[in-house]
């Protein structure tokens, strides 16, 4: 079997890849997502080393050549990382804004004691150490 | 004083310059008015601070409709809170349409009066943002239970119960539209009233211009 540099290339980055995802820790689910990565590094490996394989996955699919069938493997799994990603960034927006308006109202609260700034005059300072604490 | 039971909600990013002369007018009518900084870089805060204002600072910027939703937790914390009353910190709203919001709202036993530009002809929107502005009120009819003339209004009015059932996640420009469909889905009875919206010189330099105007357009259609 020959070898030519591109096959080693790819390969290098596909482990370099799968090595670094494998370092972070987690739960089950997190795990089974990182023997699928594996997987699919070893699948991705395999079809480095033996390119014909993805002409007979596109002759089975009903596509043209291999490359191409790669190419729309390619855009599903993007499309499906983009909608992954928006999602997770959804999550850590909300949870950040949940955290940064605790701590907001709380400053507010020893800032702006209740019994003393619902009906404050103007000309207030900010803080107002002398106020009651709130209970 | 008068008003006790209500309390104006003004989120405020940057309006240094103005913040103190609309609070400093508008505790003229409401004594109760939270101001919640929004991350702000120049002085906001300190001159809401010095106007009168509860000030609630968010540690960094995020957002309009989160400001709107952290002065609505403050306010739901005040027992004696009856309404809040969403107001802009670059003046140019007016307390006297609110005053007529709430004599609305109480006339005609409402739990939320939306604000509208166009129940009379005292705003004047240019041509271009006229339009988009009724593009987005038909998509938000089309899109949620209401029934509205101005879906994207500033001033509105709602009754502590109903403050307590929102929760406005759309951190961004988004939170008006979301804001009218939750409201839309409580099934409670709202109503408009025509409001005044003051395009000063300073509001129109801020570039409250057309380009805003279709990047709320985008966030509502892609939420």
């Amino acid at each position: 079997m020959k070898i030519v540099l591109i096959q080693v290339l790819l390969i290098a980055v596909v482990v370099a890849v799968a090595a670094r995802l494998f370092r972070s820790r987690g739960a089950r689910s997190q795990a089974l997502r990182r023997l699928g990565l594996l997987l699919l590094a070893g699948f991705a490996v395999v079809s480095i080393l033996f390119p014909d394989l993805w002409n007979r996955i596109a002759r089975l699919a009903g596509v043209g050549r291999g490359t191409d069938m790669v190419l729309y493997a390619l855009v599903v799994a993007f499309l499906s990382y983009t909608v992954t990603s928006y999602l997770r960034f959804r999550e850590i927006e909300t949870r950040y804004t949940r955290l940064a308006r605790r701590l907001a109202l709380d400053e507010a609260e020893r800032d702006f004691p209740p019994a003393a700034g619902s009906s404050s005059a103007g000309g207030d300072s900010p803080t107002a150490p002398d106020g009651p604490r709130p209970g | 004083m008068k008003n006790q039971d209500v309390w104006l909600v003004v989120p405020l990013f940057n309006e240094a310059t103005v913040i103190g002369e609309v609070i400093r007018s508008a505790r003229e009518t409401f004594p109760n008015i939270v101001c919640v900084d929004d991350g702000s870089s120049d002085n906001s805060a300190e001159e809401a601070a010095r106007a009168g204002a509860v000030v609630v600072r968010h540690p960094v910027n995020l957002g309009q409709g989160a400001a709107l939703q952290t002065g609505f937790e403050y306010a739901l914390a005040v027992p004696d809170m009856r309404w809040v009353a969403t107001f802009d910190a670059d003046g140019q709203h007016q307390t006297s349409d609110v005053l007529a919001m709430l004599d609305l709202a109480r006339a005609d036993g409402l739990d939320v009066v939306f604000g509208s530009r166009f129940l009379d002809d005292r705003t004047k929107p240019s041509a271009l943002k006229k339009l988009v502005l009724r593009m987005a009120v038909g998509y938000t009819n089309l899109t949620t239970k209401t029934r509205l003339t101005d879906a994207h209004n500033g001033l509105r009015l709602l009754s502590r119960d109903v403050v307590g059932r929102i929760q406005i996640t759309q951190n961004r420009m988004a939170h008006a539209s979301e804001l009218v469909a939750q409201i839309g889905a409580m099934d409670v009875r709202y109503g408009e009233s025509p409001v005044h919206i003051l395009y000063t010189d300073y509001s129109k330099a801020k570039g409250q211009s057309l380009w805003n105007a279709v990047n709320i357009l985008a966030e509502l259609i892609f939420r």
